[in-house]
């Protein structure tokens, strides 16, 4: 496995630019995710790293070597698609085998079987081996794409949403296998993903894109506890995270447009600022200092999404398991002051 | 409660039961839709079954008003086509005769020629004809089929400058009728010692042929996604290997459907074949229009020589029937 080095890439389509200026490093056998909406350039910068575009500026490296100017069978990367990624005249094992047939490789005969067999154990695909790839339903088809991908030892694994076609229960089945996966054979991987929840849990490392920019980059942590932007604090957490519009006033906080009034923790804030809070810590207290009322509940099971209303503004709550709450009754709720997130008009986070 | 097993089909509806198998309605619709079928392709095939008796028939019948249903079949209109005859008088028609009276060993083309007073010297040039065709035909197919595969590949997948108007400027030569260019043709060709040769005729019909399959080949091409090559391409194959490989198994409907459409073009193709040979490079087209007996039109071998040119087209049709189906209904579906 190699480390993967991104420098200053740009890319170019007409009309629009793709990707500005991205820089980033991955460390070797490292999971990092690329996070952002559709159109963020996610895929772009995939497919820049395997070979399948041309980048207008910038370097690529591969342990510190530049590949810009090799092919992309000369690059060794597995890339593993959306869809559309099995080819459909071919069945399962001679989809499997074929990399290893690439005459750039010359794997003997005997050789490639054992490592049809192998993989196929390791994926649990070994009864589908025989079928034509028109026959499989969706998940079998991502798990032979990924075998694809790991029957050879490339250089780095290039993942584009390979979970997103998939049925939730299916998704969440697979991502714990790719992560399983992952870690037991050190791969590097760069996984693309607009789903903050696979980005949060299997990734090493996230970089967040946005219009072909990198926004942040960090540990899931990073990203979840301190984002740099609005942008990043909102696309991370679900659901998502309050923003409310607030003004300081001496040493007093008041969210525009309702009586909610904090203690300000610090002199440094601005006028008006944006007060980030993660529903998670917002939560119904008889002993809390603010009031509210309930202005819808969504049971989830595990959690109960609340909406509070206070004044004009609906603060969104977390709380574990059901609640004895009615829609309608009003309620007290507490806030944790250490959690609290704070953005300049702009979107940019203000480091207390 | 009732069970699902006392109120449901008796039988597990699977999908292989269609709403036609058991809906007697449907099944009548179904039925009366396949007889108005049978009925048009009868129809169609009226003068191709006149064609067929036609062949078969003696000179007598042939004119016969009104035309016979029932005659004595015989093999006369292939004899005319395929052998090359001399007239007997006099004596030696007599010998003939006595001859195979006398229990002499001939053929039965023999035996047809003598009934007519005529012998047979050796095979007629239709053999040649129907071989120029098939090498002509094939030849142009081949080449066009190819140079139009690749090209259309390049059309789908490449950015090349001036896309557009190059594939307007390739279908643009299909605008005017072929005829328009015949004489300058004509010229070129003498000039250019092409005239009478196959080489010229497969390049003709190559060049005619080539707008119309980098069309179709482009389309066909441009329905299949290209993360399959581009798969392929980070596998570790190069692009050309990653076309065979890839690309052209999924393309093989369109290559079958592109295939018999132009061989069938370049098969019948007349005028060109008429004016741009005379004898070396003689298709069967013109050569069978121009079929002519001593003393009148030869219908039963005309007859008999369409028949014969008709069959490798048949055959191809027939070979790629599972491709052609698919191939002239792809596209219409939107997936």
């Amino acid at each position: 496995m190699s480390n993967v080095t991104l420098q200053h890439v740009t890319k170019r389509f007409p009309g629009v630019v793709a990707l500005q200026d991205v820089s980033f490093a991955i460390d070797d056998g490292e999971f990092f995710v690329l996070l952002g909406p559709t159109g963020a350039g996610k895929t772009t910068t995939l497919r820049i790293i395997a070979g399948l575009e041309r980048h207008d500026g910038g370097t690529i490296l591969f342990d510190d070597e530049p590949v810009d100017d090799y092919a992309p069978a000369d690059r060794d990367v597995a890339f593993v698609f959306q869809q559309y990624s099995l080819y459909p005249t071919m069945s399962v094992f001679d989809n499997l085998a074929f990399p290893l047939r690439s005459p750039l490789r010359r794997v003997p005969v005997e050789q490639i079987r054992t490592r049809v067999r192998d993989t196929a154990d390791k994926l649990r695909i070994t009864h589908l081996l025989d079928r034509k790839t028109a026959h499989l339903s969706g998940g079998e088809m991502q798990r032979v794409s990924i075998g694809r991908a790991i029957i050879r030892d490339p250089r780095v694994f290039l993942m584009d949403e390979p979970l997103s076609n998939l049925d939730a229960k299916l998704r969440e089945a697979l991502r714990v296998e790719l992560q399983h996966l992952q870690k037991t054979q050190a791969s590097t991987t760069l996984f693309v993903t607009h789903d903050q929840i696979e980005a949060l849990t299997m990734a090493d490392r996230i970089a967040v894109l946005d219009e072909g920019c990198v926004v942040q980059m960090g540990t899931p942590d990073d990203i979840y506890d301190r984002p740099t932007t609005t942008f990043v604090a909102r696309l991370v957490g679900t659901p998502r995270i309050n923003l409310l519009d607030t003004a300081r006033e001496n040493g007093v906080l008041t969210v525009k447009g309702s009586s909610m009034e904090l203690r300000a923790l610090s002199q440094e804030l601005p006028a008006s600022f944006l007060l980030g809070i993660r529903p998670e810590d917002v939560t119904p207290d008889s002993e809390g200092e603010f009031a509210g009322r309930v202005a819808l509940i969504e049971p989830l099971g595990v959690e109960t999404i609340l909406h509070v209303e206070i004044g004009d503004q609906t603060l969104l709550s977390l709380v574990p398991g059901m609640t004895p709450l009615r829609t309608g009754e009003n309620v007290r709720f507490s806030i944790v002051p250490d959690r609290l997130h704070y953005f300049d008009n702009d979107g940019h986070r203000i480091q207390l | 409660m009732t069970s699902f097993a006392e109120t449901g089909p008796r039988t597990a509806v699977t999908e292989g039961i269609r709403v036609d198998k058991v809906n007697p309605r449907a099944r009548l619709l179904k039925n009366i839709r396949a007889v108005v079928v049978i009925i048009l392709a009868l129809v169609g095939l009226i003068p191709v079954f006149a064609m067929g008796i036609t062949a078969f028939k003696s000179r007598a019948d042939v004119v016969a008003v009104p035309p016979k249903l029932l005659f004595e079949p015989t093999l006369e209109g292939f004899v005319f086509l395929l052998t090359d005859r001399s007239q007997l008088r006099g004596t030696t028609l007599a010998e003939a005769q006595e001859n195979a009276e006398g229990g002499e060993p001939i053929g039965i083309f023999d035996r047809i020629a003598l009934q007519n007073g005529q012998r047979i010297n050796g095979p007629s040039d239709f053999i040649l004809r129907l071989r120029n065709s098939l090498i002509i035909a094939g030849g142009s197919t081949l080449l066009s089929v190819t140079l139009g595969l690749f090209a259309a590949y390049a059309f789908s997948r490449f950015e090349i400058p001036g896309k557009d108007d190059l594939l307007f400027f390739i279908l643009s030569t299909r605008m005017l009728p072929a005829v328009v260019v015949a004489v300058p043709l004509f010229l070129m060709y003498r000039q250019l010692g092409l005239h009478d040769t196959h080489f010229g005729m497969i390049l003709l019909y190559t060049v005619f042929n080539l707008s119309l399959t980098v069309w179709l080949l482009k389309g066909f091409i441009d329905e299949i996604p290209r993360e399959y090559e581009e798969a392929a391409l980070v596998d570790g194959y190069t692009r050309l290997q990653a076309f065979f490989k890839i690309v052209l198994p999924q393309a093989a409907t369109g290559v079958a459907a592109t295939t018999v459409f132009s061989f069938i073009f370049a098969w019948n193709e007349y005028a060109f074949a008429l004016m741009l040979t005379s004898n070396n490079a003689r298709t069967a087209p013109p050569a069978i229009a121009t079929m002519l007996g001593r003393g009148g039109i030869e219908w039963s071998a005309i007859a008999a020589g369409t028949l014969a040119f008709l069959i490798p087209v048949i055959f191809i049709t027939f070979a790629l029937r599972k491709h052609l189906l698919r191939g002239v209904t792809f596209g219409a579906v939107r997936q």
